[in-house]
């Protein structure tokens, strides 16, 4: 695969030719700040309207059609619309909190999204206990929610954060545990290294038993932490209005939309990552002219190509199942999932324990 | 759209001859075209049905007519994210400080259509002791939608006049709030320092 | 039925009889509250079930009519009339603690005529704002729009409530109260909410999220249809009922029209019946389709909607073509209906009975079979067969709880005597049944429709009927089966070219009326279901 560590080492060669350390650094991190806030943008707009032609496709309709070709400029004009749009001020709001909400919720998830791996070298953030470091940070996201649904002053939002702060609670061990049983098996936190340990098949079939059941566990888990339909109870429209952003405007509510699109794209991210081997080719052991046609295909299509499909079958979760009630969400997370996930943890140890793995 | 196929609105070519007289600087006025263009291609409806007319927009939104072809279907059921209130339906004495605080908790730029016989004119109700004689009473209406109810093509005229109504209005010094703001304090001292 | 009007003149000595349509008891206010329970509690009478409560305004006096029915005696109708001759201050005894139904249309009562209900609990208006002046359908009423000019506030102290209630001695002592305890978080659900099928408001107390009590807020889209109805002539009264209940639009009219043809003693010629059962058949489909849709988005499911509405449009396209209207058809006329079936009728009926049992099965596998819907359904909402019948709720919520209610095999009327068709019985008593009643009842309007299709007779599609319809003095009541209940119109005429008094029994109306019963206990998710289930059409309460 082609390495691009290169490209970043050249560049910061440049750089240190020309300027003092200190200076190449502050550029560096102005460069790298400002892709990664237009990735994250473009991703967004991607995404939702990847979900909008998904579920007319579902509902048997056409979806954006007017605006540009097959609609593909419908999520422009939905960007300008918001950016002018009001940010109305509200009697009886907790106003700093209020406005700091939607920051939490966007920082978490540009944090997020610097921490996954795009290709052979193309990552930003490559800490020893990296998947660790996105489990910490995701849980930010919550404190987030919980301060809009708060500040607001308002029944429905105080409800959905509310709602939202125990299912993102209790769904993050089953996501946690599910990760660690992949965590025992490669026997590393580094996301690099994760990635690399892949190279001859993905965990998901190195795994295979307790592989698949985690990724069964970690698909679930992600959808609610998502907050994503079936699980959609904090901002549940039939319920709740627009649950704990009911009472944002404008940008403010741009922010909750956009990050609710990129922390599907974030989960997926990290299903990809751990279990079907991130930007890492599809390998069969053995095949080499199979993996050698397959190195062709760059690592950010694959790593994207996986992510996508993995968002596709959260999207197809979302326009199918009806909504669970609270209760029973519930104990779905504390009466099935998280003793089963932790039972696959037992399973995985004994696996790797006796080396009953690929 | 092309504007021979509607040439038929007075109301709106008043609109752009207005425009073209009073004049834009270049700047400014190339930036009021694109925000208008966003604008008027991502009307988010507040869904507000009271009757009849509220089915036909379910009709709207179905596979066979699919509003989301113009992006209008993402229906928004908090005012503060909706461009537009679609007053499907007969609105009565009850009624109407609701739809007054509603229209008031959208955000600007904010639009009203009012749908149908009864929100028009009150319709066949229009003498019963306790109706609102159309909607225009208590909201400063854009779009009217005769029918009882209109047909989903009917919405869809109506929506289409609305776009291009929004495409010849002036975003700066017309329809942008951020202006109005001080007036609204020089009316009301007291809300100084309650909202900002 | 005279055994009936002995044992009346036994219980209560007082009551006097008049004939009509059906038989009609005179009762004087002192006594009606003691007849009321042997109504309701002997077993010779045992007129269980209040289909109809219609306040009156006679000039000299004000009154109610209640139209009772008896699940074991054969069905039989019977009429009560209760009139106090106080215009002031008038006071009837309430009997909503006998059939809970009266709750609420005692309260609609009061809100027209301003009849005060003795003992009962909440006497507050229920469509009207509680700033109104004035009781609009009496006939005195003060129409001027400047002492009721369009509102520009909300309406203040809405939590408290009064009721008359009665000691022992017979003195009636006016008791101020409370909707809502101060301490209770009380969420407002409504009048604008994606979820209350339009707008109706909930005032809902919850503990976390559990439903303590549900106080219903009605009247967001009353528009005094009744008080219009009588400053206009019949043939012009029939478009109303399109716009009410507008997914039974066609029963609606339906009805009126029988009603009207019942007091003219005309009958519609055979072909106009049969394809009036066709077009009602065929609005019963499309609400109920409407209702699995709705009932699926408000769960989450939204891919289901559009696959209900998807067939939904194939009906629109057959009442398009026939009556040149999507909704609001206008289909009916006094005698018979406007217009002749187009000619691709019957074929594109038949398209649809093609199709239909297909699609059903594509909704169970989407929606019904679903193991989130059935755990959010089932269980959830419970209404016994008892509470059933005591609130009056009738059609496909009613069947959901056991009770066998429906008008067209114990009140048969046009061809629907002849047809075959099963009544469909559901024994869960929750939501889920409700929920499958609708959906097996589209099955046995399919076999409905496929008996009568090929049958449609020829011959005229209209009765001869005079230019100026005129009612001889008289009341009349007429039940049919619409798509969410037994529908009832009542008109009273006084021999001119206008009715006296016409009033909708709307089955909606009572459906609401269980909200309180059904949801204490659940928690808000379940209020939402429960109303998708019970499925209520807010104009139809309204009016």
């Amino acid at each position: 695969m082609f390495d691009f560590s290169i490209v970043t080492n050249w560049f910061n060669n440049l750089l240190t030719g020309c300027m003092p350390e200190w200076a190449a650094i502050l550029v560096e991190c102005v460069v790298i700040g400002v892709l990664i806030l237009l990735t994250y943008t473009v991703l967004a707009l991607f995404y939702i309207l990847y979900e909008r032609k998904l579920c007319a496709w579902f509902q048997c309709r056409l979806g954006p059609m007017r605006v540009g070709k097959w609609g593909l400029l419908q999520v422009f004009a939905d960007m300008f619309k918001i950016l002018i749009k009001e940010l109305i001020s509200l009697k009886g709001t907790d106003r700093f909190l209020f406005k700091l909400a939607p920051y939490i919720i966007i920082t978490s998830s540009v944090t997020m999204l610097a921490c996954l791996p795009w290709g052979n070298g193309l990552q930003i953030i490559d800490y020893n206990i990296g998947i660790f470091f996105i489990l910490a940070v995701s849980s930010v996201g919550v404190l987030g929610i919980l301060l809009a649904g708060w500040s607001s002053n308002n029944k429905y939002t105080l409800i959905g954060a509310m709602r939202s702060g125990a299912q993102m609670v209790s769904y993050e061990l089953s996501l946690g545990i599910s990760l660690i049983s992949i965590v025992v098996f490669a026997g590393t936190m580094n996301i690099s290294e994760l990635v690399a340990e892949q190279e001859s098949a993905w965990f998901l079939f190195r795994g295979h038993i307790p592989a698949i059941i985690a990724f069964i566990i970690y698909v679930i888990a992600a959808t609610a932490e998502t907050n994503r339909g079936p699980f959609d109870l904090p901002e549940a429209e039939h319920e709740l209005i627009a649950g704990y952003h009911t009472e944002y405007s404008g940008i403010h509510f741009g922010f909750f939309y956009l990050a609710e699109y990129l922390n599907l794209f974030i989960v997926s991210g990290i299903a990809s990552l751990m279990f079907l081997g991130g930007w890492m080719p599809f390998h069969v052991p053995g095949w080499d002219g199979f993996n050698a046609v397959m190195n062709y295909i760059p690592g950010p299509i694959w790593f994207l190509a996986k992510a996508f499909f993995i968002s596709f079958v959260i999207i197809w979760f979302k326009w199918t199942f009806p909504r669970v009630r609270i209760d029973q969400m519930l104990s779905f997370e504390w009466k099935y999932l998280m003793p089963f996930s932790l039972a696959n943890l037992v399973l995985m140890a004994v696996c790797v324990a006796f080396g009953w793995h690929f | 759209m092309k504007r021979e196929d509607f040439k038929d609105n007075e109301y709106i070519d008043k609109l752009v001859e207005e425009l073209n007289a009073t004049g834009a600087n270049v700047a400014v006025g190339k930036l009021d075209q694109l925000i208008n263009w966003g604008i008027s291609n991502s009307l988010w409806p507040l869904c507000f049905g009271t009757s009849c007319c509220a089915i036909e927009f379910m009709s709207l939104g179905a596979a066979r007519y699919d509003m989301a072809r113009f992006g209008f279907e993402v229906a928004r059921n908090s005012p503060r994210q909706a461009d537009y209130i679609m007053v499907q339906g007969t609105i009565v004495h009850r009624m109407a400080p609701a739809v007054r605080r509603l229209y008031e908790q959208l955000a600007e730029p904010k639009y009203v259509i009012a749908c149908g016989g009864c929100a028009v004119s009150g319709g066949p109700f229009k003498n019963s002791y306790c109706v609102v004689p159309g909607v225009d009473q208590i909201l400063p209406v854009d779009v009217y939608i005769p029918g009882c109810p209109p047909r989903p093509e009917a919405f869809f005229y109506g929506l289409m006049q609305l776009q291009r109504k929004i495409k010849v209005q002036k975003f700066f010094g017309g329809v942008n709030r951020k202006e109005k703001i001080e007036e609204f304090f020089k009316a009301h001292p007291e809300e100084r320092g309650q909202i900002d | 039925m005279s055994d009936i009007k002995e044992v009346i003149s036994r219980v209560c000595p007082d009551a006097t009889f008049e004939e009509g349509e059906c038989l009609t008891v005179n009762v004087p206010d002192k006594s009606w509250a003691a007849f009321a329970r042997e109504l309701k509690e002997n077993r010779e009478l045992d007129f269980d079930v209040l289909s109809a409560v219609v306040g009156m305004d006679w000039k000299e006096s004000l009154g109610v009519i209640y139209y009772f029915t008896s699940t074991s005696h054969n069905w039989d109708v019977l009429a009560v009339k209760v009139a106090v001759a106080d215009r002031e201050n008038p006071m009837i005894h309430s009997v909503s603690n006998l059939w809970k139904v009266a709750l609420f249309q005692e309260r609609e009562v009061y809100d027209f005529y301003g009849i005060k209900f003795i003992n009962h609990p909440d006497m507050r208006r229920f469509f009207l704002r509680n700033d109104w002046k004035g009781f609009p359908l009496r006939k005195d009423y003060d129409a001027n729009p400047e002492l009721n000019p369009i509102p520009a506030d909300d309406e203040q102290n809405e939590d408290d409530t009064v009721s008359y209630v009665e000691d022992e001695k017979g003195n009636i002592k006016k008791v101020p109260g409370k909707v809502f305890a101060p301490e209770e978080y009380v969420v407002n659900i409504g009048p604008q909410h994606p979820s209350t099928h339009g707008v109706m408001r909930f005032r809902v107390a919850v503990d976390g999220e559990i439903v303590n009590k549900v106080d219903v807020v009605s009247g967001y889209i009353h528009r005094g249809i009744e008080k219009l109805c009588e400053g206009l002539g019949y043939p012009q009264i029939l478009h109303f009922t399109d716009r009410m209940d507008y997914m039974s639009a066609m029963q609606n009219r339906h009805c009126l029209c029988l009603c009207i043809e019942k007091a003219l003693g005309v009958e519609a010629p055979r072909r106009a019946q049969v394809i009036r059962v066709i077009m009602d058949e065929l609005m019963r489909i499309s609400s109920h389709l409407l209702s699995f849709g709705c009932t699926a988005m408000d769960l989450g499911a939204t891919t289901a909607f559009f696959y209900g509405f998807r067939e939904r449009e194939m009906v629109l396209d057959i009442f398009e073509k026939t009556c040149g209207a999507r909704m609001s058809m206008n289909y009916n006329v006094i005698g018979g209906v406007i217009a002749d079936i187009h000619p691709d009728f019957v074929k594109d009926v038949k398209e649809l009975l093609r199709i239909m049992p297909g699609a059903l099965k594509e909704y169970h596998t989407v929606f019904s079979g679903n193991l989130i819907a059935k755990n959010r359904l089932k269980e959830v909402g419970m209404l016994s067969k008892e509470e059933a019948i005591n609130y009056c709720i009738t059609g496909p919520s009613g069947r959901g709880s056991n009770w066998s209610c429906d008008c067209r095999k114990k009140h048969p009327y046009a061809v629907y005597s002849e047809v075959q068709f099963e009544e469909i019985l559901e024994d869960g008593c929750d939501s889920y049944a409700r929920y499958m009643v609708r959906m097996r009842e589209i099955e046995q309007s399919c076999k409905i429709i496929e008996q009568l299709i090929d049958k449609i007779p020829e011959g005229d599609i209209r009765a001869q009927v005079p230019k100026i319809i005129k009612l001889p003095a008289g009341r009349w009541y007429q039940q049919v089966e619409a798509s969410r209940g037994t529908f009832g119109v009542y008109i009273e005429s006084d021999g001119s070219k206008n009715p006296y008094r016409v009033h909708f029994q709307s089955p909606c109306f009572n459906l609401v009326g269980v909200m309180d019963l059904t949801c204490k206990g659940n928690m808000i998710a379940d209020l939402i279901t429960i109303g998708a289930a019970l499925d209520f059409v807010i104009p139809d309460i309204d009016r």
